[in-house]
């Protein structure tokens, strides 16, 4: 089976140039929750935007489930539950009222379970109570779960979400992943956008790093997280003592600060370094190897903090 | 299960839900239309057109030398639903045409709720579709608002009998009655080219007050073109033109020549107009 969603050289040039997508592969696996990662504005909702046939790419492909988008979006788009670009509804209708709407616009959905599954739905996201409710009335977090019930009014084979926990007060954002991780655990697979290294880390089991319209990075999340070299740190009050004996033993990159030094151990086992240390009385508080967190590798990957990308 | 029946499975699962649904969108695009306050209110306003002009007749009387058909309505109150659509024709009624299809692509632009339609999918063809007809139901629903508050306010404050048409013959109430709802239909289908303009002004745009603002303009300039005399070569090209042919219903035998070519040019106005928002909508970048 090929992979749920697929692009090639997918590249989106805005009117006056700007190149908002440059030449992204993409391959996200099947069964993967895969954490589409960047700050505002690298280049995500316009990615997400092309794969789900609501602007057309200046060059290069998208297939989704295995066909050509958007040539086959009427026959693809039932199986894929979407939220883009935050939640849209009209204001002056009931959150039961806009599931239907949005419902009956897919001819293939059945009017006559329309209700039962938009009361499944709502319940799911943890709406019932509101459900004949203006969405006028409705706070934004209640707006986003609304927006991830349409998705879920029908059983879908691949969810993609932009921004899904945005604007959610931390135990919404709780409620979210875990319904994340839910309907992963029932094979659908997951296409979610964040600007929250948090995320990737807590849900997804796949990566893939946006930067300025271009993609650096997709594999596993472990992967990712293993990628840069683990560092060896050194608690110590003897800094200086410390710092000679580890550049005697050939580590480089040697960072000094108010009661650590740290720096890249080469190709050397831990345990030499212990050794040594002790042996040149370094009196050590603490010791040991430090995996990067996503974040630093997402610095080191583009070079620039986790900004707004101009 | 060898690769072929499971081909001829899938088709049984997939094939009966393919198109099936069809209408469900038509409908939600009725319930969309039809259940927003203004558009209640703008019917009410339609509603009231009658109830007004039949109260102006009753208070300031009418001794039957009034231009047209107000001038009749004191003697027969069925000409109430007749002047009423003739007054309403020139202002309030594009004015709600206007609104509503102004309001139509551009207010789900606007909202965002376009995103999730077309996820849904509904289809960009089959979308506009569903928002033409809305448009001219709406235009139906408009006029025969207008011809039955008519019939309600014109039976209840003046006498009814026999109608005397404009060509000086007489024909029963009930003749009468189904004449002044030929009137009704044919006015609603005299709206059909301006839902039209409205319809792709309103793909152009997220924004649906300028939708709006810009459908009213094109009415405005057409209405002046349609006043300038010297512009009479292309008088019959014009949107407005034949507008009043309505009252030709009203001879004996009705008079279909200028119907007919107002319906035509109805229809030249919709079909570009249509075709127009439907190369729109189906290669615009949705935002």
């Amino acid at each position: 089976m090929s992979a749920p969603v697929v692009t090639r050289g997918l590249t989106k040039r805005f009117h006056g140039g700007q190149v908002a997508v440059d030449a992204v592969d993409l391959e996200v696996p099947a069964g993967s929750v895969f954490g589409f990662l960047g700050p505002n504005g690298s280049g995500k909702t316009t990615t997400i935007r092309m794969l789900l046939g609501l602007i057309a790419p200046t060059s290069g492909e998208v297939q989704l489930l295995g066909e050509p988008m958007p040539k086959a979006q009427l026959r693809v788009l039932p199986r894929v539950g979407a939220l883009v670009e935050g939640p849209a509804f009209y204001p002056f209708w009931t959150g039961q009222a806009n599931l239907l709407r949005f419902d009956a616009a897919d001819r293939t959905a059945d009017p006559r379970t329309r209700k039962t599954r938009a009361g499944e739905a709502l319940e799911r996201v943890g709406l019932s109570n509101a459900a004949g409710k203006k969405v006028r009335a409705y706070s934004l977090g209640m707006r986003q779960r609304l927006a991830i019930a349409v998705a879920l009014m029908q059983r879908r084979e691949l969810l993609v979400l932009d921004e899904p926990t945005n604007g959610l007060d931390p135990q919404g954002t709780r409620e979210v992943r875990h319904l994340i991780r839910d309907l992963a655990s029932d094979g659908t697979t997951i296409f979610t956008s964040t600007h929250l290294l948090a995320e990737v880390e807590q849900v997804c089991t796949h990566a893939a790093i946006m930067s300025r319209g271009k993609l650096l990075r997709q594999s596993t999340v472990a992967q990712l997280r293993t990628e840069l070299r683990a560092r060896l740190v050194v608690r110590t009050p003897d800094l200086e003592q410390a710092a000679q004996t580890l550049q005697g033993l050939g580590v480089t990159d040697l960072k000094t600060t108010d009661e650590t030094v740290e720096g890249d151990p080469g190709e050397l086992p831990i345990e030499k370094f212990a050794a040594a240390l002790v042996a040149a009385d370094v009196r050590i508080h603490g010791f040991g190897l430090e995996r990067p967190s996503l974040e630093e590798t997402f610095v080191a990957l583009t070079g620039e903090g986790f900004d707004v990308a101009e | 299960m060898s690769p072929s029946d499971a081909a001829v499975e899938s088709a049984v699962v997939q094939a009966p839900s393919a198109g099936r649904h069809t209408l469900a969108l038509f409908l939600s695009e009725l319930r969309l239309v039809f259940g927003r306050a203004r558009t209640q209110v703008g019917l009410g306003v339609l509603a009231a057109v009658p109830l007004l002009v039949g109260i102006a007749v009753k208070i300031a009387g009418s001794d039957g030398g009034d231009e047209g058909f107000i001038g009749q309505i004191a003697g027969n109150g069925l000409f109430l639903i007749v002047a009423s659509l003739g007054l309403s024709l020139p202002f309030f009624l594009p004015t709600a045409v206007t609104v509503i299809s102004g309001e139509s692509l551009a207010g789900e632009a606007s909202l965002g709720t376009l995103r999730n339609l077309l996820t849904a999918p509904a289809g960009r063809s089959r979308l506009l579709a569903a928002k033409m007809v809305a448009l001219a139901i709406f235009c139906l629903v408009a006029t025969m608002t207008i011809w039955l508050s008519g019939l309600i306010v014109g039976f209840i404050l003046f006498p009814v009998g026999d109608v005397l048409l404009l060509s000086g013959s007489t024909v029963s109430l009930g003749e009468g009655l189904l004449r002044a709802l030929g009137i009704a239909v044919v006015i609603s289908l005299s709206l059909l080219g301006l839902a039209g303009i409205g319809l792709f002004v309103s793909s152009l745009t997220s924004t649906p007050l300028a939708a709006m603002a810009a459908t009213f303009g094109a009415f405005i300039v057409l209405g002046i073109l349609t006043a300038i005399p010297q512009l009479h070569a292309i008088h019959p090209w014009l949107l407005m033109f034949r507008w009043q042919s309505f009252a030709d219903l009203l001879r004996d035998p009705p008079y279909w020549h200028d119907i007919g070519l107002n319906l035509l040019v109805q229809a030249a106005y919709l079909v570009v107009f249509y075709t127009a928002a439907w190369a729109r909508i189906t290669s615009r970048d949705i935002t």
